[in-house]
């Protein structure tokens, strides 16, 4: 029977939740490097007991961990990341320059194919590669280098490199974001980079079109259309039918367009969820309300999905990373909040149960699908 | 022979009870003591000093003999007690850290 593994992570440890293709009763593993920030935990396509995890502190900085056993038991690999070449600057908050520090690692994302290649996005932005298992790690410098480097800014979390998504039809293809930078392509893998942000409108921007300068919080795709992209923004949640080139908005019906995470159903590739947060203010869901939003039609038309999810004083917040979706049928779909509440729905969203209710503020969440 | 004590974080990254014992090639100063505690374990690369620039973490503070020496040169002679194993050298996160 197949069995499903949720990998957490929060600001004080990551946990593994297993549970088997019923997804009813749950097993908490945990926590693994206590007291540490852990930004993001992910295995990789090729091996999935290959899994790779950030461990960052304030006090001792960015650390990056492997496991060669789902988990199991872990080990620290190389964490120099240097940026190459001339350093440069960013836009600081206020619009003045600022050289590139680099500060932690956002997102790991394995290759679909290498389990000792995985790329890294940064803050302050950039994207690294490894190809050794995580020994040793290398920028990619056609991002930083793209030209627009000077007119990136940070978003409230940092300018953080916080999305990866890599092409399974072609490996040349990757796509990142950038809070608040934008949304990048490359189509020569990892060389060159060009803005995809065409049809985006920020209004804490000069220039509300302006090709860079958008605080994207996370785009998804479904692996058997990589030219359909889904983007929540900062505000407003977008829509790309042709690789990122042109976006349009499909916010539609949904109470407030203003939230982080996103993802795009396992098997129906129009079938995608938000949860919409108040505002960039008020960190949590309207009216006390925590609700994931479902469109089976691409975006425009939501309905929400409250079934086992609170629905009075609730003012949690469900961060960037922390969305992910299982491959089973029906698809399960999970969600870590701020609260640490882990919830999921093993019927595409149609009711939800906690996986677990009290854990540090949750960060990032992954699945993987195991034979 | 150097005494070292770690914070907890990072006994239990270097998989280290109690105090860490080192010798020390040459004079014994902060960059020395760093470079062999690194040579002995290198998980703590880039958990005490910058890999790329060398500079002690902002949050990881320096103690020894009842005094601050963070501020002090890296290469700066380390107190004789400390050289000479009487007195530990104090890694310790900043309160405001964490």
């Amino acid at each position: 029977m197949s069995q499903v593994r949720v990998l957490v992570g929060t600001r004080k440890g990551a946990f593994v939740l297993t549970s088997d293709g019923k997804r009813e009763r749950w097993d908490v593993a945990g926590p693994h490097f206590g007291g540490w920030e852990i930004y993001h935990v992910k295995g990789s396509a090729a091996d999935p007991n290959r899994l790779y995890a950030s461990q960052s502190s304030g006090w001792f900085g960015q650390l990056i961990e492997r496991s060669n056993d789902g988990g199991k038991t872990w080990a620290p690999v190389g964490n120099k990341f240097a940026y190459e070449g001339e350093i440069g600057t960013h836009q600081w908050y206020d619009g003045t320059p600022h050289p590139w520090e680099f500060k932690r690692v956002w997102h790991l994302e394995p290759s679909l194919t290498d389990p000792d290649t995985v790329y890294a996005g940064v803050e302050d932005a950039a994207l690294f590669r490894t190809s050794d298992g995580g020994q040793t790690w290398q920028e990619l410098t056609g991002l930083r280098g793209h030209g627009s480097g000077s007119r990136w800014q940070p978003g409230a979390g940092g300018m953080c490199l916080h999305t990866i998504l890599l092409d399974p039809s072609d490996p040349a293809r990757m796509f990142v974001a950038i809070s608040a930078a934008g949304a990048f392509r490359t189509d020569d893998g990892g060389q060159t980079w060009r803005p995809i942000t065409r049809g985006l409108r920020s209004e804490f921007l000069p220039d509300p079109t302006a090709e860079i300068g958008h605080c994207v919080h996370r785009i998804a795709m479904h692996r058997s259309r990589p030219n359909v992209l889904f983007m929540q923004k900062h505000w407003d949640v977008m829509r790309s039918d042709d690789a990122g080139d042109s976006w349009r908005e499909v916010s539609g019906n949904l109470p407030t367009d203003f939230g982080f995470a996103i993802d795009v159903h396992a098997h129906e590739p129009e079938t995608i969820y938000v949860v919409p947060i108040k505002s960039d203010s008020e960190h949590y869901p309207p009216e006390g309300k925590l609700r994931v939003y479902r469109s089976r039609a691409g975006g425009q038309e939501w309905e929400a999905l409250t079934k086992g999810l609170p629905q009075s004083d609730c003012y949690v917040n469900v961060l960037r990373e922390a969305m992910a979706v299982d491959g089973l049928d029906s698809c399960g779909v999970y969600f870590g909040t701020t609260g640490g509440q882990v919830y999921a729905s093993a019927d595409a969203g149609d009711t939800w149960a906690a996986i677990v209710r009290d854990l540090p503020a949750v960060v990032s969440v992954e699945v993987q699908t195991l034979p | 022979m150097i005494r070292v004590v770690l914070p907890a974080h990072l006994r239990m990254l270097a998989q280290v009870s109690g105090e860490v014992q080192l010798e020390v090639e040459g004079v014994a100063t902060q960059r020395s003591l760093l470079d062999a505690l690194e040579a002995r374990y290198p998980m703590l690369r880039g958990t005490i000093r910058d890999q790329v620039t060398q500079q002690r973490r902002p949050f990881v503070r320096f103690f020894a003999c009842e005094e601050d020496l963070s501020h002090e040169s890296p290469d700066a002679l380390l107190p004789d007690a400390v050289a000479n194993g009487a007195e530990p050298f104090l890694l310790v996160g900043a309160i405001a850290g964490g």
